[in-house]
């Protein structure tokens, strides 16, 4: 186990209720004692479906110890979003990265192998790995 | 020359187009989106002129640079990003220059659409914003910056969607009955050329209060 910060782990999505379940289903299978941070920013800013900038900033800043920020994503908006924040370089945390991975599987990944103390860069793999795993 | 006034008239004239069009952005987005293309960005332009309003930005890089951070923010669709990108990138691209000139603008603008492609990841004939914008800056670099060649070019490109089969975006989902349908997001950048030849030709300036509804 790392003795540093973990990494932090925000989930969006185009709804709220999605990315709650999302990162309650993925600090649940992390399960265990502690896990690593996790933010759902989930919907627009008015509730409804969408996407909010400012939603996806609190988040980052919620979840970052300093050990760098993984978010994943689900579609549309919600990638094109994260992007344009990271673009603008003061938006979100240092070492803020889109990770490229399914978003529950790859959500699920994330949260254990942050929890376990992974790096940034292993969250990262680890959470793209998921793209392996095929199903049939 | 192109000072920090005429892109705040420009940016103010896309946002009364943006708010006369709303309902009719919608509407083209109902059949092949999620019938909010027009809400999203009326609510997303109304912010622009209201934070340009407040601040005054002095150069046309600050202008752009300030109204696209406020499409990011505001929006909540897709449009935010990728018309935020547009703005920021051209904006940027003009770095603090008191003021342009035509063929300067169309070069940064032309950066600013680059960033667009490269974000959304669609080329034109995907049936996005890009089959306006991209013949719109083409014609604003062939005419040496004549503003009225780039908002036909534009209109003509949105128009030329109808039969395309939609390649990026929820559209996409729909495959061909994607068909028959004008692309919102090319009708929205359309706009954008319009209100820059209104701007141009003075009607977006002092006396656009009197003149449009």
């Amino acid at each position: 186990m790392a003795d540093g910060p973990l990494v932090g782990i925000v989930l969006v999505s185009h709804s709220g209720a999605v990315a709650e379940a999302v990162a309650a289903l993925a600090v649940g299978l992390a399960g265990g004692g502690g896990t690593a941070p996790v933010a759902a920013a989930g919907g627009a800013a008015d509730g409804g479906l969408g996407t909010s900038a400012e939603l996806i900033s609190a988040a980052a800043a919620r979840v970052d110890g300093g050990a760098g920020v993984a978010v994943l994503t689900d579609l549309g908006s919600a990638v094109l979003t994260v992007k344009a924040l990271i673009a603008e370089g003061d938006e979100l945390p240092d070492r803020t990265r889109l990770v490229d991975a399914p978003f529950v599987e790859g959500a699920v990944a994330a949260v254990v192998s942050a929890s376990a103390g992974a790096d940034l860069a292993a969250v990262e793999a680890a959470a793209a790995d998921a793209y392996t795993y095929r199903k049939v | 020359m192109l000072d920090a006034l005429f892109f705040r008239n420009w940016l103010t004239a896309t946002a009364d187009a943006v708010d006369r069009e709303a309902e009719r952005l919608t509407e083209l987005d109902s059949p092949i989106g999620d019938a909010d293309h027009g809400s999203n960005l009326r609510r997303g332009f109304r912010a622009v002129a209201a934070v340009l309003e407040k601040e005054t930005p002095d150069t046309p890089g600050a202008v752009l640079m300030l109204a696209g951070r406020q499409l990011i923010s505001t929006v909540g669709g897709a449009s935010g990003p990728l018309y935020g990108t547009l703005l920021r990138r051209t904006g940027k691209e003009l770095g603090d220059a008191p003021e342009v000139g035509p063929a300067r603008f169309a070069a940064a603008l032309r950066t600013g659409v680059d960033a667009v492609a490269a974000l959304g990841g669609a080329a034109p004939g995907d049936k996005t914003m890009l089959d306006a914008l991209a013949p719109g800056i083409d014609a604003l670099d062939d005419s040496l910056g004549t503003f009225a060649a780039a908002r036909e070019a534009a209109l003509q490109g949105a128009l030329a969607t109808t039969p395309l089969q939609a390649r990026k975006g929820r559209a996409s989902y729909l495959g061909e009955r994607s068909i028959g349908h004008q692309d919102p997001g090319a009708t929205s950048s359309a706009l954008l050329f319009e209100a820059l030849a209104e701007t141009a030709d003075g009607i977006g300036g002092a006396s656009r209060e009197g003149s449009r509804g």
